[in-house]
């Protein structure tokens, strides 16, 4: 009985802690299930509902094997790539603007920013789909880029906004004063000190973009991207490739977000030294 | 200050608003004018100010509405009870495991959200060893599935939109004054009372923009319906989808997703009026 008790006891002090690893292994589980079946076996090469016929790395060496999800897939990546390029860099310039300065609009600029994010991807696929249909436009990668810009940008000025709001203008103020001009303390103090933030964005532009099915599938013409094709597949069968993809796409992401976290913890602990050195008593002039 | 300095915000702006402008707002345009249009797709479609396809697009879809306020309502306050929970113990209790709790957390954003409800797919298909378990509990009929029924569909949506709940709910908590809930009980608050009457109170922006940051693509999302539901379980979302891109009933189509913007805008729009863009800014500097 006493043991009964001490485990129940045990239990609610710790129900918290365990209920989160419950939570946590259930937002797991799809990812587990895509990696297992990516090592199924199936007779047809297509993704079946179980795994009586064992397991097999077959489709891992053969994951490149069929061309139309390879083309897929360097659609996707190209498009992904270039994205993330144009959002990153027109995102942070107005993440500066926003933290940096103080001006006219700033309300509606910040309002601009923040509706889209609140948008259903439906409504914005069917809004440009709309505009496109107006004026004849061909849908195709170009319809595409400018789809990804437009949903990536909002997220990038948010991830580096909330990195330049716990900037240390001093360092910059230092580099002013050694002489250096504008661009230069731009080049060498604030970037660098801004890259985690940067990175994390461009990160996360890299994903929604790679991962956006609803929009391309409204302006994607005959462009198909990886979600797009497994969408296509879909009621012929999806071939064990795709899981074997998805699952190489998983790790290069996770890998590189952690990446970016140990550099941003490195970042902060570098920062936290400094109130420490501040705080410490100057030195009495030596007279 | 000089007026080349006082220009800089402005060029810094320029051109992602630009880009949102000409991307975002004068799209939202367009779909206006393509409502207004009627016709069919070999005629073509003529703007004639045909304001009958605003009621006739609501008229013509109420079940997939109401379903999709009921399905997105229900995902909504599952994700808030399964989220609070776990927010709450990555803030407090996580010690030095709370990165890796939030990586986890984030982590299911690293493969393609198709990819994922699809494997949903395979764990409630009718062999799958989840759906004996409910059939031994009599959750579900002996000969009953998963697939293709609501709650096959509102589990695929609390899933997918889970994170979103988290994350703002864990950045109001992680910031919430513990010293706090510290008075509360030195004035002989229950745990219980302390939680309800302090914890709750000061973490209701978080809950706020959690319920709206899931709610509206929940609202709108039409993949779990298509992936996990049947015909029966059609949203408004697969209604636009279908119009647009299979029936190519344009002008309806348009209407249908004017209005949902509409009402989306009306209640983010209501939001920020009390909140702030902070919220979703991640951070209260706005917050007024």
């Amino acid at each position: 009985m006493a043991g009964l008790s001490r485990g129940w006891k045990w239990l609610r002090r710790n129900a918290l802690p365990i209920y989160a690893c419950l939570a946590v292994a259930y937002m797991l589980i799809p990812i587990v299930v895509i990696a297992v079946f990516s090592f199924g076996a199936t007779p047809k090469g297509k993704l079946t509902f179980g795994l009586d016929h064992g397991f097999t790395t077959e489709y891992w060496s053969s994951a490149f094997s069929l061309p139309d999800l390879n083309e897929a897939l360097m659609t996707s990546l190209r498009l992904a790539a270039l994205s993330t390029a144009i959002s990153t860099a027109i995102g942070t310039m107005m993440a500066l603007a926003l933290v940096r300065h103080r001006f006219h609009g700033r309300r509606a600029a910040n309002l601009l920013i923040v509706i889209p994010m609140a948008t259903p991807e439906v409504v914005i696929g069917a809004s440009l789909l709309s505009m496109f249909i107006y004026y004849s436009f061909a849908l195709g990668f170009t319809t595409l880029l400018i789809a990804h810009v437009m949903f990536s940008i909002s997220f990038v000025v948010v991830v580096v906004r909330s990195r330049l709001i716990g900037f240390d203008r001093h360092l910059e103020e230092a580099a002013a004063d050694l002489g250096a001009t504008p661009f230069a303390t731009f080049r060498t103090v604030t970037l660098p000190l801004l890259a985690p933030g940067i990175l994390a964005a461009a990160l996360l532009a890299f994903a929604l973009s790679i991962d956006d099915f609803v929009i391309s599938n409204f302006n994607s013409g005959t462009t198909v991207t990886f979600p797009l094709y497994v969408f296509g597949v879909a009621l012929r069968g999806i071939p064990v490739q795709v899981n074997v993809l998805a699952t190489m796409l998983f790790a290069l992401i996770a890998v590189a977000v952690c990446l970016v976290l140990w550099q941003q913890r490195r970042a902060e602990r570098m920062a936290a030294v400094r109130p420490e050195r501040e705080a410490a008593p100057i030195p009495a002039p030596a007279s | 200050m000089g007026l080349k300095q006082r220009l800089v915000p402005y060029w810094l702006l320029g051109p992602g608003l630009l880009w949102l402008v000409l991307f975002f707002l004068v799209p939202m345009y367009f779909m206006g004018e393509l409502a207004l249009r009627s016709g069919t797709l070999t005629t073509g479609f003529t703007f004639d100010w045909a304001w009958a396809n605003f009621p006739d697009s609501l008229s013509g879809h109420a079940e997939q509405i109401v379903r999709s306020f009921f399905y997105a309502g229900t995902a909504t306050v599952l994700a808030l009870l399964i989220s609070y929970p776990l927010a709450y113990a990555i803030a407090f209790r996580a010690g030095r495991f709370k990165l890796l709790l939030l990586f986890a957390v984030i982590a299911p954003f690293f493969t393609t959200y198709l990819i994922r409800t699809i494997a949903w797919k395979t764990i409630l298909s009718d062999s799958s060893p989840v759906v004996s378990v409910l059939q031994t509990l009599s959750l579900v009929p002996p000969d009953g599935r998963v697939l293709a029924t609501s709650g096959a569909v509102i589990a695929g949506l609390t899933y997918n939109f889970l994170p979103f709940m988290v994350l703002p709910l864990y950045a109001n908590l992680e910031r919430l004054d513990l010293r706090l809930i510290e008075a509360a009980k030195d004035l002989y608050s229950s745990s219980h009372t302390a939680f309800l009457r302090v914890t709750l109170p000061l973490t209701m922006p978080g809950i706020v923009a959690g319920v709206l940051l899931t709610f509206i693509p929940a609202f709108g999302d039409y993949i779990n319906a298509l992936v996990l539901g049947g015909t029966q379980q059609a949203m408004i979302g697969n209604v636009i989808q279908s119009l647009y891109l299979t029936q190519r009933d344009y002008p309806e189509a348009a209407a249908l997703s004017f209005l949902m913007m509409a009402l989306i805008l009306a209640i983010v729009v209501v939001y920020i009026r009390f909140a702030g863009t902070g919220a979703f800014m991640g951070d209260e500097e706005e917050a007024t």
